[in-house]
Formats: structure tokens, sequence, C-alpha cells
């Protein structure tokens, strides 16, 4: 059963009408391909190019009331600092979380597209898109480009008709269904507290509060993240931003400085 | 990408002069490229009295270094009975560091003094040991363009010992906070004729 055929209609309509208008936008977009006779050579030093946001902690896990999703904030280029305040978690829609690491452009890129097929399916099907179904559709879009270059590693978090959802996505075309995961350089060190820390029973404030811990110790331990460690949780009625700290106050409230006259002596050299 | 050992272990090293005064600051992090392994390293050594040095660039040939400038200067106090002009001092590193011309010591001193006259002497070096003589301000490490920057915003000629704290110190953070591989907390030492005043600072752990 059809619940509804309005989309195909229009669009024939538009075909022959208002030009610009007629853009397919449910079609993944196509790029046209560099005239080289050494493409790979190209596309190595067009990836160096593309790849500031290298360094980055996210992390994302299910438990009893919802999702949680968090991250750091810093960008980085090679061992610049290039920002410390970048929205590395982006809002799909009010159900729906999508994290970013590796290529800034990329993530945002594509998550904003997902986000266009996602609408458009609600608008297709009246109810709003799954967690699956997202993932999917963002995953076919990645693994179409596969060996092109392109790099995205990132979680799809949300609410859907069968409760949490939760998924990974890689540009190498992987995708996973889990109840926990940490994507970035520093995520074998999330994965440390949040492995340790974790419980499906877990009230909200608890659960909140081991994401923003994990991404605290990872920007310790983790010279390319930092900055901010911001944590949303996903519920039945949509997304909430719960936190964002800066983690170098929040260093400080984890661990005050017990204050002492001299912490370090300097080594003594004794003369003859 | 090659192998970038002057950025294995991160460092950022700063030296300033101010009115018959000095200071040298140093970050505290020891890192394995990415990874933060200890937030207390030691970066600034003692000579003597009135001479420091601080060593930036791979973490084990900074102590191997600084342990053998260490015996050369023990050496210079017993023949001598005196301790080492900084100018002569950073002549001695110098010719260790051209010793090993074909095989150096990937470090990048800093090596800042008070002389005769107690007036202040600061100077850096490669690691093949080209000396570089300044008036105002040296810097070294990961975090050296980023310390340029501060300093050449922030420094003032004669300096009094307490502002002269302040500018190293703001400098100092200021300039790992842009960089990754350096910062964990900072060391600084400030040295005029009669006392020196050693502190740590507190700074981002990220």
């Amino acid at each position: 059963m059809k619940l509804d055929s309005g989309l195909e209609n229009s669009s024939s309509i538009f075909l022959g009408g208002c030009s610009g208008l007629e853009a397919d936008f449910s079609a993944p977009p196509s790029f046209d391909l560099p005239i080289t006779n050494d493409f790979d050579g190209w596309q190595k030093k067009s990836v160096q190019m593309v790849k500031p946001a290298r360094g980055t902690t996210t992390l994302a896990f299910i438990f009893k009331e919802g999702v949680i999703v968090a991250a750091d904030s810093r960008a980085s280029m090679g061992g610049y600092i290039s920002s410390q305040s970048v929205k590395k978690i982006i809002e799909i829609n009010p159900y729906m979380l999508g994290t970013m690491a590796g290529g800034a452009a990329d993530c945002q890129f594509w998550h904003r597209n997902l986000g266009v097929k996602c609408r458009l399916h609600e608008l297709a099907n009246k109810r709003r898109i799954s967690v699956t179904g997202a993932s999917k559709l963002l995953a076919n879009i990645l693994y179409s480009y596969r060996g092109m270059g392109l790099s995205v590693g990132t979680m799809i978090a949300g609410w859907d008709e069968k409760g949490p959802g939760l998924y990974y996505v890689d540009s190498e075309g992987g995708r996973l269904k889990g109840t926990r995961f940490s994507v970035g350089s520093g995520s074998p060190y999330a994965y440390g507290v949040l492995d340790n820390g974790y419980k499906f029973d877990m009230s909200i404030p608890e659960a909140a509060e081991l994401g923003r811990r994990a991404i605290y110790h990872a920007t310790f331990r983790d010279a390319a993240s930092g900055g901010v460690a911001s944590v949303y949780y996903v519920g039945p009625d949509g997304w909430k931003k719960m936190s964002g700290d800066d983690v170098g106050d929040l260093h400080y409230s984890y661990y005050p400085v017990v204050p002492s006259v001299v912490e370090q002596e300097m080594t003594e050299v004794p003369v003859a | 990408m090659s192998f970038r050992i002057f950025e294995y272990n991160g460092s950022a090293i700063v030296a300033m002069v101010g009115k018959n005064c000095f200071a040298i600051a140093s970050d505290r992090r020891l890192g394995v490229q990415l990874q933060t392994i200890g937030t207390d390293f030691q970066k600034i050594f003692k000579i003597h009295d009135k001479l420091y040095v601080g060593l930036a660039g791979l973490a084990t040939d900074a102590q191997t270094l600084h342990q053998r400038l260490v015996f050369r200067h023990k050496l210079y106090q017993l023949r001598e009975e005196r301790d080492m002009k900084p100018e002569t001092f950073a002549s001695l590193v110098s010719a260790i560091l051209y010793e090993k011309r074909f095989g150096p010591y990937f470090t990048q001193p800093v090596i800042a003094g008070l002389g005769e006259d107690d007036q202040p002497f600061i100077c850096t070096m490669d690691s093949i040991g080209a000396k570089e003589l300044a008036k105002d301000f040296v810097v070294a490490g990961t975090a050296s363009e980023s310390l340029y920057g501060a300093c050449e915003s922030m420094y003032k000629p004669d300096m009094e010992p307490e502002e002269l704290f302040e500018t190293i110190s703001q400098a100092l953070q200021a300039s790992v906070d842009r960089d990754c591989l350096s910062g964990w907390g900072g060391h600084v030492l400030l040295v005029t004729p009669t006392e020196v005043r050693e502190s740590t600072l507190k700074g981002r752990m990220d």
C-alpha cells in the first residue's frame, strides 16, 4: 500500500516547468572527476588538503532511558590547533543526531545531505525515518564513493518507533549496529572510561556524566582532542543538550589542585 | 609522511630578558606523538645558580645532553675554580652539538643566565650548534611559531621581575593553547641577582 504518491506527481510537473527547480533532491549528488592521467597521485594530494579535523573524540551509547551522544570540540591541522569550538554533534532532525570525525567538510556535507533525505522521507511517508533507515541511506552513499578519498567516521543516534537506535557508519563502507561506540583518535581513552562505568540501568544524569567524563579523559590523554565536552541526550521526546563544559575548567573541578609551596625541586648540582 | 623526530615528544620553551633579570619557562608535557605520557616533565635544567638551560626536542637526547653538560661544567669548575660565564657555556654547548654534526642530538637548547655585573644573557641554538643570540627573547619547541607571535606582541624592554614573570607566563600559556603537542601546565624560573623564583603554572590540561 502506498501512503502518499504526491512526490512522484509533483516532480514530473517540475520537469517541464520552472528551470532551476528541476534538481532531483532524492538522488545522491554527483561530482565531476578530475582530468588527469595520475588519478591516485592527484587524489592523495587532494585528500591531504582537505583533512584538517583528524583528531577527535566522539562517543555514543544506548541505556535504559535513551541514547547519550558526546564529543569534544577541537580541530587541528598537524600540531596546530585551528579551533577549540567546533560543533561535532550535528542535529539531523529533532529526533536524530550525527557525530563528526574525519574530514570536517565531508562530515558536514553528507550529514546535511542526510538531513534533506530524512525530511523528504518524512514528507513522502508521513512518518519519521527510522535510525536504521537513515544510517543505511548514509552508508549506501558513502559506499558509492568508496576509494575516492572521502574521510567520514560517524555515529547516527536517535529515537524512532522502535525506541533508541545507534549505528556506526564510516567512509570505508562499514555500518554497525550497537549499544556503545566511540570514534576518533581519542576513542581508546574514551572506551576505557565508558566500558568501565557503563551500566544499562542508569539514570539520565548518571549517563550524561559518564559521557562527559569519558570525553574529558580522552581530551587529557589525546593531544588532538580538547576544547569543550558537549553531551546530548536523545529520548522519546527528541534530543536535548545536557551540558557543554570547557575541559580546561573541568579538569580542576574533577581534580582540584592541593596547594603546596614547591611542587618540584630542581635537581641540585653539588659543587665539587 | 616522514617521521618528524623533533615533534615526537612535544615541548615549548621560552626565555625573556628584563631589567637586570631574566626568566625562562617551559611546558610540562611528555608525550609520544599524540599520546600524553606525563604532565610533570622537567625541561629546564640548572647549570649553576645564575645559569639555566632549557632543552626542547627529543626528550631522550635532551636528558643525555643535559648529563653531558653538567659533566663538562663540573670539570670546568674543578679546573678553573669558578662558575662558567653564560657566553662561555653557550660556546661549550655549541661545540658539543657540532661534535655530532652528522648524527645530531635532536634537541634545540635555550640558554639563559646572568653574566658579569649581572647582565642577562639569552641564546638559542639549532641541533648542530648554530648560536642565535637575542637581546629580547628566544623560543624553542613545537609551539615555537605561536611563541614568536605571543612574545612579539607582549614583550617590552626593561621589565621589572614581577612584570617579566607575568609576561612570560601569559605568553607561554597563550602559545601552548594553540599547540597540540605541548602544554599540560607550565614551569617558570625568574632569576634576579639576589634570588631565584621557581613557579609551577596551572594550565589547560587538554
